[in-house]
């Protein structure tokens, strides 16, 4: 399992991938894996009214990652702790079932349910 | 070219119905068509706004449903989905159909059943509007309102109670609307009381969860005295979307949808903000009510907040705001939203707006979809 963005052959990257780079239409053709990346909070809330199969209090954020190349990329993701501020440093971790493909509306079969939850950084 | 008129408005009481999504969308259409003095036989074109009644109910193909049931059989029907703004959607839909000249009468009848599931189920019905990487991860519509909440206030230094004054205008507005889920006001230490649901944002920071429906009947704007003098007129109309995936937007403050949408429907209308008399906001969430007078133009960026702290938006202010009560506590049965936006502006642009009545010529409706994911905007103006 690797947490992958899609670069295009100009250098934007997004996440997720997407038919094309909606940037430019280019093919993305490249992947930018952000497993070992440290990122920083750039907002969040905690959802206490959640879907089935969702766990509750449900803490959530987008962090942003910058590239070597100084693109930067974003992703939304669960938070492994309560506490979690904007501006904060976060990384992924692993978690094969963030919520249970078997309870809400969307077709187990359609789609993963494994993933990546950021937790801080010592 | 010959603009498009509204001849009729209707719209059900909203709230928790015991009638389902068939029997909501004709209690409006047939009141619609009795307020113009239309027979349903007419009709040439009839269209439908829902989000999900399949999902809802497992009840599917309702236009045609409602063409026999209203009895307007050989006419053209659609039905219009765009998540919370298949109301808009639907209006523009209507509109093109008159303005292409493919109909001279054109009915659209928007309408949700919801309550009969929980809360929980209703929320995953329309968080399934999100991209698979957004899903798996249990997001729902509010939690990505308390995040651009949370970043607005952070970014733009506004205190958190502005967005709560949002909450206590609609709910006073409200009471005067007979057709509201909530005809109760409420005050700022009630607001930021309540449970939180998505942080910083609370319990009356959301719309609840509605029954209801809206109609609206068109014709090209030469014939519509024939039928009226109460009609309007559809001076602008625009729709735009935004990215699906709400993270990959370069500002979570900026709806950009919203900004397309209303460049649009300005530029075809010869209007500007500046023009508006009255406006309906989709304030789903509080936040998207700020975020919207930012994004039609209303106010500068980081100054929407001011809005309702001021009393700018109230319905005695410079720019009335959800005279009807808006999303928050009219209520937002999803496919009828976007249409009784446009039947409060109908109504305040021809004086039937009962105690609600403000002075307007010229008003707006900003219907929403997702998170600003697709946006319609109407520009009315008031018979000559």
């Amino acid at each position: 399992m690797s947490f992958d963005a899609y670069r295009c052959p100009e250098g934007h990257v997004t996440y997720p991938e997407h038919a094309v780079c909606p940037e430019c239409g280019a093919e993305q053709t490249e992947t930018v894996d952000l497993t070992d990346a440290v990122g920083t909070v750039v907002t969040w809330t905690t959802s206490t009214a959640t879907p089935p199969g969702v766990r509750e209090p449900n803490h959530l954020g987008i962090v942003e990652f910058e590239l070597d190349d100084g693109e930067t990329v974003r992703a939304l993701g669960q938070f492994t702790t309560d506490g979690i501020e904007s501006g904060d440093r976060v990384t992924p971790v692993y978690c094969a079932e963030l919520r249970d493909p078997d309870a809400g509306i969307r077709e187990p079969e359609s789609q993963d349910w494994d993933g990546y939850r950021f937790e801080p950084t010592g | 070219m010959d603009r498009v008129a509204v001849i009729g408005a209707s719209m059900t009481e909203f709230g928790q119905r015991d009638a389902w999504v068939r029997e909501l969308l004709a209690e409006a259409g047939a009141a619609c068509l009795d307020e113009a003095g239309v027979d349903a036989s007419e009709l040439e074109h009839l269209y439908v706004s829902n989000m999900a009644s399949g999902e809802f109910e497992g009840q599917t193909g309702v236009p045609n449903a409602l063409a026999h049931d209203l009895g307007a059989l050989g006419a053209y029907t659609q039905r219009v989905d765009q998540t919370s703004a298949s109301g808009g959607a639907g209006v523009y839909a209507a509109w093109q159909s008159v303005a292409s000249g493919a109909s001279d009468l054109t009915m659209l009848v928007g309408g949700e059943k919801m309550t009969h599931r929980t809360t929980a189920e209703a929320t995953d019905v329309i968080a399934s509007l999100t991209h698979p990487v957004e899903y798996k991860h249990g997001v729902t519509l509010p939690s990505f309102a308390g995040m651009t909440a949370r970043r607005y206030l952070e970014k733009y230094d506004a205190p958190r109670e502005s967005l709560a004054s949002v909450a206590v205008k609609n709910h006073a507005n409200g009471v005067d609307n007979p057709h509201a889920q909530f005809r109760k006001e409420v005050d700022e230490e009630t607001v930021l009381g309540s449970p939180i649901v998505a942080d910083p944002l609370r319990l009356y920071d959301f719309c609840p969860i509605t029954d209801g429906s809206a109609a609206l009947l068109f014709c090209p704007e030469s014939v519509a005295a024939e039928y009226t003098d109460d009609y309007t007129v559809i001076a602008g109309i625009g729709g735009a979307t935004d990215t699906h995936v709400v993270h990959e937007r370069d500002d979570p403050t900026v709806m950009g949808g919203v900004v397309d949408a209303a460049e649009i429907a300005y530029e075809m209308s010869g209007l500007t903000a500046a023009d508006v008399d009255v406006a309906e906001l989709h304030d789903m969430f509080t936040i998207l009510e700020v975020l919207q007078l930012e994004d039609l133009g209303f106010f500068e960026k980081g100054e929407g907040w001011k809005a309702a702290d001021e009393g700018i938006t109230a319905r005695d202010g410079d720019l009335p705001v959800n005279t009807s009560g808006g999303l928050k506590s009219k209520g937002h049965p999803l496919g009828a939203s976007g249409v009784a936006q446009v039947y409060e502006i109908h109504r305040q642009l021809t004086d039937n707006a009962g105690e609600r009545q403000v002075s307007a010529d010229v008003g707006l409706a900003c219907n929403v979809g997702g998170f600003d994911n697709c946006v319609t905007t109407t520009i009315l103006e008031a018979a000559e």
